[in-house]
Formats: structure tokens, sequence, C-alpha cells
């Protein structure tokens, strides 16, 4: 199972390097996206300090959210579905392959975010691991998601406008949790980070346990 | 010859339309079958009920052994099915297409090169991405895709499009060294002769069913 999970990995990031769409368009995008919200926000710096961890995981939501996208045009786009559906790798394999891939992608944003935010929001970091946990957490939880409701809709015509409408909800939990853990590891927020941490990481053990036992058949009636 | 596909009475439905409304159809191993039939006879319906992507309303459906009704992912494994698409990452370069698919079926590695040169892809074009190759080239890629797989059973639809007539031929002895070797063949076809000539048994389909089949004692 490693290794199919691995070769998945492998083949998902071997198309985004080639195609360059996460590091050439998305993270440029989600950027931009921090800056209009500073401007919006009348580059107010004690408002930027305040909002800064909230308006990140916005932008991750919506970065995040295209990328998610990608991972499944990828497999639809020349009849690439029916393949992935005839493959001889495992359900539980592609799942977390794609997952994983997607871990990787999303978890690049992030760091380009995370510099944005340094940079535009002269933001202060009390707690680094807080603040480290709370993306990985985010991070695998939005992964395992986008993977398990991207595959619902990656069969359907009007996944483009769809999958956004699905996810959003699905993902705004995460977003809050996030948005508290981050207030709290840049020290603007007094409550419990760890707790918001915690949320994360049993939403995404959640979504996991229920992809790996269900990719197969969404796989299949998508 | 122990049969390959079994098919008896076998109606299947795709949304709220039949496509194949009482299929009759064995196929013993190593048989070469050619498809025929009007656009909508049900060819495609039928190949890909055999690789299990529509499933069996009602009949019975045997494919490798395995009753699709029960699970009709199970043989999935031993097929190679080649539709009117490429199944191609368009980004990724050819030989690393074909790595993946070759990885994918515990294939060699070396397996990989020894298929891009059986179907014709020369090496200048192995590092080359698939998205900016001509549709001929897409297609030899598709086809070096499942012969590194070794599939039992080989489920073709218009397997000659976009293809060169060197390569029609190329495609037609490729397909008969692999049934020589045990594969079972099924492709459906809007060609004329010689495509026929690969063919040990030819099946004309209209209306989801079996009209016609030179095999037929």
């Amino acid at each position: 199972m490693l290794a199919e999970t691995l070769l998945v990995v492998r083949k998902d990031l071997r198309v985004e390097w080639r195609a360059k769409v996460a590091l050439g368009q998305v993270a440029p995008l989600a950027l931009l996206i921090l800056v209009v919200l500073a401007f919006a926000l009348d580059a107010n710096s004690s408002l930027l300090e305040l909002g800064a961890g909230g308006l990140y995981w916005v932008a991750v939501l919506y970065g995040g959210t295209l990328l998610i996208q990608r991972s499944f045009d990828v497999e639809t786009d020349d009849g690439n579905m029916d393949a992935f559906r005839m493959s001889a790798i495992g359900a539980p394999s592609l799942f977390l392959g794609k997952s994983l891939a997607l871990f990787v992608q999303i978890g690049l944003l992030e760091l380009v975010l995370g510099s944005g935010i340094a940079l535009l929001y002269n933001v202060r970091v009390t707690d680094w691991v807080l603040l480290f946990v709370a993306a990985v957490a985010g991070t695998v939880a939005f992964s395992v998601c986008g993977v398990l409701w991207g595959v619902m809709s990656a069969g359907l015509r009007v996944r483009a406008t769809l999958l956004p409408l699905l996810l959003v909800p699905v993902l705004a939990p995460i977003l809050l949790a996030g948005s508290r853990a981050f207030e709290t590891a840049l020290g603007v927020r007094a409550d419990a980070g760890w707790t918001w941490a915690s949320l994360m990481f049993v939403i995404a053990a959640i979504h996991t346990a229920i992809g790996l036992g269900a990719f197969g058949f969404l796989l299949e009636e998508g | 010859m122990s049969a390959v596909v079994e098919f008896e009475k076998v109606v299947a439905v795709a949304g709220s339309f039949p496509v194949l409304t009482g299929l009759d159809l064995r196929v013993a191993q190593g048989e070469v079958i050619l498809l025929r039939g009007e656009n909508g006879a049900g060819k495609t319906s039928f190949l890909r009920s055999c690789a299990g992507l529509i499933s069996v309303s009602s009949g019975d459906a045997h494919v490798l052994g395995f009753d699709m009704r029960v699970d009709r992912r199970a043989p999935r494994r031993y097929i190679g099915l080649l539709g009117h698409e490429n199944n191609l990452y368009r980004d990724l370069w050819v030989r690393e297409h074909v790595e993946f698919r070759a990885a994918a079926v515990g294939a060699a590695e070396s397996d990989t090169d020894a298929a891009l040169l059986r179907v014709g892809v020369p090496k200048q074009l192995w590092s080359v991405p698939i998205g900016s190759l001509s549709a001929g080239q897409r297609r030899k890629v598709a086809i070096a895709s499942l012969v590194v797989g070794r599939p039992r059973l080989w489920l073709l639809d218009e397997p000659h499009a976009s293809l060169d007539s060197e390569s029609r031929e190329n495609l037609d002895v490729i397909l008969a060294e692999a049934s020589q070797l045990g594969a079972t063949i099924i492709f459906a076809s809007h060609e004329s002769p010689p495509t026929n000539g690969i063919a040990s048994r030819v099946i004309t389909m209209g209306g989801g069913r079996v009209l016609e089949d030179s095999g037929a004692s």
C-alpha cells in the first residue's frame, strides 16, 4: 500500500512540477488576495495584525480550493477518469496518494502566504510551535476533505462550480479553527489555540477514515 | 477454450437509457473479436460493461471468471481499456506517463522502453510533454501504456483512430502477437478491411444486442 501511495504522490507532484500551476498561478493569486484584503481594510496595521490569522486562512481556502479542483481536473482530462477507475492501484492508496500530494502543494502555498502576511500585515509570532502544528493540522484536514469531496464531483459536468459550493461549507470549520489557533499563536487572542488545532486533527482523522473506507465507492459512482 | 467473456441476456442502463438490451455473447480466450455496428449500436457500452465501468442491471455477466454483478472491479487489473479518448496525463513527459502506467501494474521499468519502441514512438519524443504531441503520436503513447501492462483482455474502441497506415498495420501486428500469447482482444471499429484481417470473429451489434455473429454455429 505504501509503494502504491508513493507512486500516486510522485505522479501528482510530477504533473504539478511540469505544469507549474500551484506555484506559478495559484500562489501569486492567493498572495494577491492578501494584498487586496489589506487594501480593503485601508492598510490599517492594527486591524490587519488582529485579523491576520483569519485573512491568512481565507487565502488558503481560496488557493486550496483551486488546487483541489486542479488535482481532479488532471484526472478527468482526456478521459483519465476511466484509467483512474481501471487502475490496479487500490482505492485507499489512491485516496492517500492524492491527499499527500495535495498536502505538499497546499503546504507550499501556505509557506508563500505565511511570508506574505509576515511582510504585509506586520505580524509577530508568539508561539511558533502552535503556529506550525496548526498549519500542519489545517493542511492535512484541507487535503483529505478536498480529495473526498473532489472525487464526488469529479465525474460531473458542472464540477467547476459545484466543487467550491460543496467544499466551502465543509472547509468552513477548518477555516474557523485555523483562524482561532493562528490568532493565539500570533498573540492577538489568549484563548485555547491548542484546542482549535486539535479540532482540525479530529476533522482530518474523521475524513481520512471515511476516505479510506469510501473512496473506492465514490470513485465508482462519481 | 475457457470463456473470457460470458454475457447472457445482459441488460445495462446508462442514466435512464438502456444501452444493452439482452446481450448474449461468449468470447473464448485468445479470440480477436471485431465489433461492428452503427453509431449507438452498443459497441462502446459492451466494452465498458466488460471493464465494469457500466453496471449490469440484469442477466448474467462474467469477465475473466469474475461475476460482474457481484464485483465489477475485480477483473480490472487484468484488463487494458482504450476508449475514444487516450487517458493520458498531458503535462507528463511521454516516458514518465508510460512508466507510471507500468509501475501501477507492477511491470518493470525496462518494459516501458520496450513498449514505446514496440508501438513506434521514437526516442526523441520520450522527453516531450504529451500535450505537445500530435493526435497520432498521443494514440501511440496510449497504446504503449496498454502494451506495457500485458493485459489478459484488451478492450479497444476505435484503436486505429488518428494512426497513419503504417502505424495501423503495426497495431494489428501487436494485437495478433498478444492474441498468440493467449490474450483476448475485443475491438470496435468502423474501419474497412484490412482491419478485419486480424479478427477471428466479427460481431455486428444493433440496439444493444448481437445482430450477427460470424462465429455462431
